[in-house]
């Protein structure tokens, strides 16, 4: 499957897979990272952003594709929509079946409440069911909240909202017991003890998965659970537009079938926001990792209903696209891949850094590794390095791969590559926002009763 | 460029060779709504099935992650009837008996292996309903672990059996109920619950950004 250049270079790879494989690479200092970010990182291109001009977040920096829908004109026109007459009236409106939307109606559905979501494609076809690596909470006895703080507070460049970071690191082992109880197989030993490994840039071992279908099996799980209970869902459908009441407070929003073209209204007291991404706006020509609705549409009916966003400018590069065969060219490689013990080779069967740095920090990495110090492995779409994947199997035993990341596993040898066998050629992805829309710890906007999940 | 000839719902194409049955749609002017979700094998919106000339063998796969081939007749499955019935979680229990309660049409499989060969995902479906059937729930959990649910399976079935509904019953039952339970996890619950970080956390929030910095960039790592 891999031509005459790569298998050249794949021998080079071979050759030094049992030193490499027993490497301990040096970890960068928070200087060199400073000056590898700034030099090599897609944030960092001035020419790719544009200054909004309207909104609430006027004068700030946004990514060009995004500005151009932000204060772009709306795609319908007022005088056509009557508002006196709500073909749906609920409680809780969600928009988006990804699992963000699907807890929030389970919940929702728990407290009483009449709840409904609309979302664009099926439910469940979502980010979400692509999350592969797994899920993070501190719930083990080496490890605290705390630590998880300091981990995610210093990962995201002490830019995080404390308020809301302290919420997501004191609830994530709730979350976690929550999905278990709802059926959830996550990985576990024969005493229940959760099997955890690392993610990039954690001091602890506290991603929780399910195999390398973490996502899917949370996401299946969630579906059959809003389905048991008769939530309605409307599908192939998308909010285009959020309806404000008199006082400014949301009270429902504008609905698009994708299939008819018919307008729909739907009126609720409290509505959510659970949209997910925007890689499928492919910033700066990126390939994305990200699922075929993924275009930001919660951040624009946010926006556009007076909403604040915070850190719009500021995207996930996840370092392990696939760069190779081109029919999955910028599918996510989970990071798992390399918590396994894969490492990161160039072209000459070199490990260059240490493969469980930050995902920033990795990303630029392999793009200065490609670029500037031209040790890239050329592809026909463009340029990777290697991820060493029968390293796995040397350090854990035959057989792991297989046990532990079977998607990967099948989504490379679906192209003839055995990646027990094989390296792989990876190469950063566009897969996350990091910022989104400004809420508090409760979850809601500037907005009234407009809430945001995800 | 290489071409190939495909026949999406019969009508002829010339498309790049290297492209996937998605990637061709596309390519040949489909502005898909339905059919198409994660574009990477994970969802099962993008059920296909297609012959090649002059090969009566009908073969099922996800558009997503399939190549195209010369002469080869395509038609998507965007949607499949599945059977799902609603059941309460907290009120089943995983005994045989739940299954021949929910899907007593699993005990109708004449064992002619249809499912198993059209699986997109080179599941052994036959046997898994076997798991099913004999009230085997974590066995079946297992072999069904990869489903992504695409209904092929169920479009070949005789006796009308929706696999991956049955298989999803028997994933959480088995997740809920005979998975081992985890103590660290209640424990760390409890924990929290009890406010044993508060003072941690507090300190840690109330800390100026150098010194946090500090603290990170000289963390201890697990091994
Ligand atoms: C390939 C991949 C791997 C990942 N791996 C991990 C991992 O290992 N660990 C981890 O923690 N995170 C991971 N993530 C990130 C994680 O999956 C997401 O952050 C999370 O799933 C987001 O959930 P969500 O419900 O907010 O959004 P989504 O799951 O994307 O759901 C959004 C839903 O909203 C719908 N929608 C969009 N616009 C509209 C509209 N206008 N009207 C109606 N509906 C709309 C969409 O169709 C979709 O159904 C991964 C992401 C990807 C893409
Ligand atoms: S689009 Fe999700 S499996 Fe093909």
């Amino acid at each position: 499957m891999y031509n005459e250049e790569m298998t050249v270079s794949i021998r080079k790879v071979e050759a030094a897979r049992a030193a490499n494989a027993a490497l301990e690479p040096r970890r960068m200092t928070a200087e060199e990272k400073d000056a590898l970010l700034r030099t090599y990182h897609p944030d960092y291109k001035k020419g790719e952003f544009r200054t909004l001009k309207i909104g609430a977040n006027a004068g700030e920096q946004v990514p060009t594709e995004l500005a151009a829908l932000l204060q772009g004109h709306s795609r319908i026109n007022p005088d056509k929509i009557d508002l006196r007459h709500a073909d749906y009236d609920v409680d809780v409106l969600i928009i988006g079946g990804g699992g963000a939307g699907s807890s929030a109606a389970i919940e929702a559905d728990n407290h009483g409440a009449r709840v409904m979501i609309v979302t664009k494609l099926r439910i469940g076809d979502a980010n979400t069911m692509m999350a592969e690596g797994g899920i993070q909470a501190a719930d083990k006895p080496n490890d605290s909240p705390a630590i998880h703080y300091l981990d995610a507070f210093g990962g995201g460049h002490f830019a995080a909202k404390p308020a809301l970071l302290y919420k997501l690191v004191t609830e994530a082992p709730d979350a976690i017991k929550w999905l278990n109880d709802l059926g959830v197989e996550f990985d576990k030993d024969a005493d229940g003890t959760m099997i955890t490994t690392h993610g990039g840039g954690t001091s602890r071992k506290r991603m929780h998965a399910a195999k390398d279908y973490s996502g899917a099996e949370i996401m299946r799980t969630l579906r059959d659970e809003v389905l048991n209970r008769g939530i309605p869902v409307v599908d192939f459908t998308a909010v285009i537009e959020i309806v404000l009441d008199e006082n400014g407070a949301a009270a429902g929003a504008v609905l698009l079938n994708m299939e008819t073209g018919e307008i729909r209204i739907a009126r609720a007291k409290t509505v959510v926001i659970a949209t997910g991404g925007a890689g499928r706006l492919h910033y700066q020509g990126f390939p994305t990792s990200n699922h075929y609705g993924a275009t930001a549409d919660g951040l624009i009916l946010a926006y556009r209903a007076g909403a604040k966003l915070l850190y719009a400018d500021t995207l996930q590069y996840h370092p392990t696209g696939a760069a190779y065969p081109e029919q999955i060219f910028g599918a996510l490689v989970t990071e798992k891949v390399r918590s396994l013990g894969a490492k990161l080779v160039n072209v000459n069967g070199e490990v260059f850094m240490h493969p469980l740095e930050t995902r920033d920090v990795a990303a630029a990495s392999i793009i200065r590794e490609c670029s500037d110090r031209g040790n890239g492995v050329p592809t026909s779409d463009g340029v990777g390095v290697w991820l060493d994947t029968p390293m796995i199997e040397l350090k854990n035993g035959e057989g792991t791969i297989e046990k532990r990341i079977p998607a990967m596993m099948r989504m490379f040898g679906k192209y003839g590559i055995d990646i027990r066998r094989e390296p792989i050629l990876v190469y950063p992805t566009l897969h996350y926002q990091n910022g989104g829309i400004d809420i508090t710890p409760d979850g809601m906007s500037c907005v009234e009763n407009l809430y945001v999940a995800g | 460029m290489e071409t190939v000839n495909v026949f999406l719902m019969g009508k002829k194409y010339e498309v790049p060779s290297n492209l996937t049955i998605m990637g061709a749609m596309e390519y040949a002017g489909y502005q898909l709504v339905r059919g198409c979700g994660c574009r990477n094998g994970f969802c099962g919106a993008c059920a296909t099935i297609y012959r090649v000339l002059g090969d009566p063998e009908l073969h099922a796969c996800l558009a997503c992650q399939t190549k195209v081939e010369n002469n080869m007749y395509v038609a998507t499955l965007p949607f499949f009837p599945l059977v799902k019935q609603v059941y309460d979680m907290e009120k089943i229990k995983p005994t045989e008996q739940i299954m021949m309660q929910l899907y007593p049409e699993i005990y109708s499989c004449i064992g002619c292996n249809a499912c198993t060969k059209s699986c997109t995902q080179g599941l052994n479906v036959m046997q898994y309903i076997a798991y099913a059937q004999r009230g085997e729930y974590a066995k079946c959990a297992e072999l069904s672990f990869d489903c992504v649910m695409c209904g092929v399976c169920s479009s070949r079935c005789p006796a009308g059996i929706s696999h991956p509904q049955v298989a999803l019953l028997a994933r959480r039952l088995n997740g809920k109920y005979l998975a081992p339970h985890t103590q660290h996890l209640d424990d760390r619950i409890a924990e929290i619950r009890d406010g044993k970080f508060e003072d941690l956390l507090s300190s840690l929030m109330n800390k100026p950004i150098d010194e946090i910095r500090e603290l990170y960039n000289n963390r201890e790592i697990e091994k």
